[in-house]
């Protein structure tokens, strides 16, 4: 038997035969029992309580009016403002770091009534992607723990896979929901850039971070988009048109539907167990009477140096702010100079450094030009190339990551770990909505199918998940080691 | 390309960031490998296309010129690793 859903639960709250408390309870048992992953780096008790007692008011006053995510627990990446629990962006720098304020996303599910258990573990500022760079430790995949969850939200993604909460909260900058997602073998949910209020995310990279849930059914993954989606006035990159209603759109099916796959997403470099499963999923779309279509991406190998120009350029200005001063680690130092080298000198670890040090250098004089300007350049080519391939197709179907969750430490070399995302990152350059789902598996493990949407097509690219998910019975597949496993997946 | 050690030290200093001297080395050689891979960028054709800064498809967010509340004084300093009275401290500029 598989972990409830947000809808399963929800109707059992509604019928009154379990309460936000006993739920939230079991949820945090759950998550303890899985602490040799370390996908947990804190507990929100306080707020656990106070939240859930918020929400069985909510249901007592009217079941009917109470939303789907009530009383719902969930855990949330280590990104995430939420005033008065600590939030440390996995880095030492910020560690004991109290935010003095809720950011709006969390705001809105607070609001919907669900219950926060835990802060998950994440790469250090959200930059990486195998969770081996959080200054905590890495985390184990729940399918096998000597391997990576996928990054950077891997402790989201973990505590989702091993079915210890019906959804959690990751942030994506390159694929780090999506990734993971296809990692751990759940569903990883990306929207469109300025859909979801990035307002008390602490920034990576400004013009490219979208937060979005991990959930075990696509179904789940419209309920915590649609109650955290839209306009936000505290972020000026939100989206002033209404949020689609979603929910009604997601069950329609994918018959007459145009999917691309574009040729460059399926070219060599692909694991051939990958490779098998993708194309075993756009039969199973086809057979949905979806049409499939072959379409050109040209620019997707420039995508990456792209990707590896603007977003550290983009940290480098975001981590400024890590100084010393304001809040984090203090080191002392008679000059303010020499206060601002050691602190962070002391406080970023080897990655974030490394980032700060390219954005800086592709900003530098002499070298904006050629490296900041021109990604800048390629950008638009790459944004064009999805608007051309959106002029014939509805979505995009194809493979999430070239392979399957890797051993911890395979990757040491930093330009080897860059390549993992070179099928998530042109998403994000193009602001486009993505969603990684369960396909199959290949050694045993989870292989994700990656849906791509034009701008603001969100309910198009849950619909062709939700359409692939109903007919298949990949999402159902629980890690073997999972405590509400019942058997190995077949 | 080859990365100066020299040059490594003059951008840790413009992100301020503390190196060792073996830390300087060791990303000398890791970022000459990363700008080595990025450099295909170069060969792109953008000879005919502006660049996009953004990708929300907005153009100017305008709001009220109106204050609105904003976050406390107290709340704003309690994070803070050294404060004088109502002020963040830091140490001297100059020497």
């Amino acid at each position: 038997m598989s972990p409830e859903t947000v809808g399963g639960l929800g109707a059992r709250l509604r019928r009154g035969e379990t309460t936000p408390a006993e739920l939230a309870a079991q949820a945090r048992g759950a998550l303890q029992s899985i602490e040799d992953l370390h996908p947990v780096l804190r507990y929100t008790d306080a707020l656990t309580e106070r939240q859930a007692g918020r929400a069985a008011r909510m249901l007592a006053e009217s079941p009917e009016r109470a939303g789907p995510l009530c009383g719902i627990p969930f855990a949330y990446k280590d990104v995430l403002c939420v005033e008065g629990v600590e939030t440390s962006a996995g880095s030492r720098i910020l560690e004991g770091f109290i935010p003095p304020y809720t950011g709006t996303a969390i705001q809105r599910l607070l609001d919907a009534g669900a219950v926060p258990i835990a802060v998950t573990n994440c790469d250090e500022f959200a930059m990486g992607s195998s969770n081996e760079n959080s200054a905590f430790g890495p985390v184990g995949n729940p399918w096998d723990p000597s391997r990576v969850p996928g990054g950077s939200s891997g402790g989201s993604a973990a505590v989702v896979s091993a079915g210890a909460v019906p959804f959690s909260l990751g942030t994506d900058t390159g694929g780090s929901i999506r990734q993971p997602a296809s990692f751990c073998g759940v569903a990883g949910f990306k929207p469109t850039y300025g859909r979801v209020s990035r307002y008390g995310l602490i920034a990576f990279a400004s013009s490219l971070d979208q937060i979005g849930p991990f959930t075990r059914s696509v179904e789940d993954a419209a309920h915590v988009f649609t109650a955290m989606a839209g306009h936000d006035p505290r972020d000026s990159t939100t989206s002033p048109l209404p949020v689609e209603p979603v929910a009604t759109q997601v069950a329609r099916g994918v018959a007459g539907m145009r999917l691309g796959v574009p040729r460059e997403y399926m070219a060599e470099g692909l694991e051939p167990g990958v490779r098998a499963a993708v194309l075993a999923a756009l039969a199973e779309l086809e057979k949905l009477g979806a049409t499939l279509v072959e379409v050109s991406l040209p620019s997707t190998e420039a995508a990456l140096s792209t990707y590896y120009i603007i977003a550290p350029a983009e940290c480098s200005a975001n981590l400024a702010r890590m100084d010393g001063v304001r809040f984090g680690l203090h080191v002392d130092r008679k000059s303010l100079t020499d206060t601002y080298l050691e602190t962070r000198g002391q406080g970023f670890g080897p990655e974030v450094k490394r980032r700060i040090m390219l954005g800086t250098y592709a900003l530098s004089s002499g070298y904006y030009d050629a490296y900041y300007r021109q990604a800048q350049k390629v950008r638009t080519l790459i944004a064009e190339e999805f608007d051309r391939a959106f002029e014939s197709v509805d979505a995009l179907v194809c493979p999430t990551s070239p392979i399957v969750a890797f051993p911890k430490g395979d990757k040491s070399d930093p330009l080897s770990m860059y390549l993992c995302d070179v099928l998530t990152i042109p998403v994000n350059l193009a602001g486009l909505p993505g969603i990684s789902i369960p396909c199959g598996l290949s050694q045993g493990l989870p292989v994700g199918l990656q849906v791509i949407g034009p701008r603001l097509g969100d309910a198009q690219v849950l619909r062709v998940a939700h359409a692939y998910e109903a007919a298949t019975a990949w999402h159902a597949q629980m890690p073997p080691s999972s405590p509400t496993a019942t058997g190995t997946p077949s | 390309m080859t990365l100066a050690r020299d040059q490594v030290t003059h951008v840790a200093m413009l992100a301020r960031l503390g190196l060792s001297d073996e830390e300087v080395e060791r990303y000398r050689q890791q970022l000459d490998a990363i700008l080595s891979h990025v450099d295909r960028l170069q060969q792109v054709d953008t000879s005919q296309v502006g660049e996009t800064a953004q990708v929300g498809g907005l153009v100017n967010a305008w709001r009220e010129d109106v204050r609105s509340e904003c976050l406390p004084v107290e709340k704003a300093l309690a994070n803070a690793p050294k404060r004088r009275r109502d002020h963040f401290e830091v140490g001297a500029i100059q020497e």
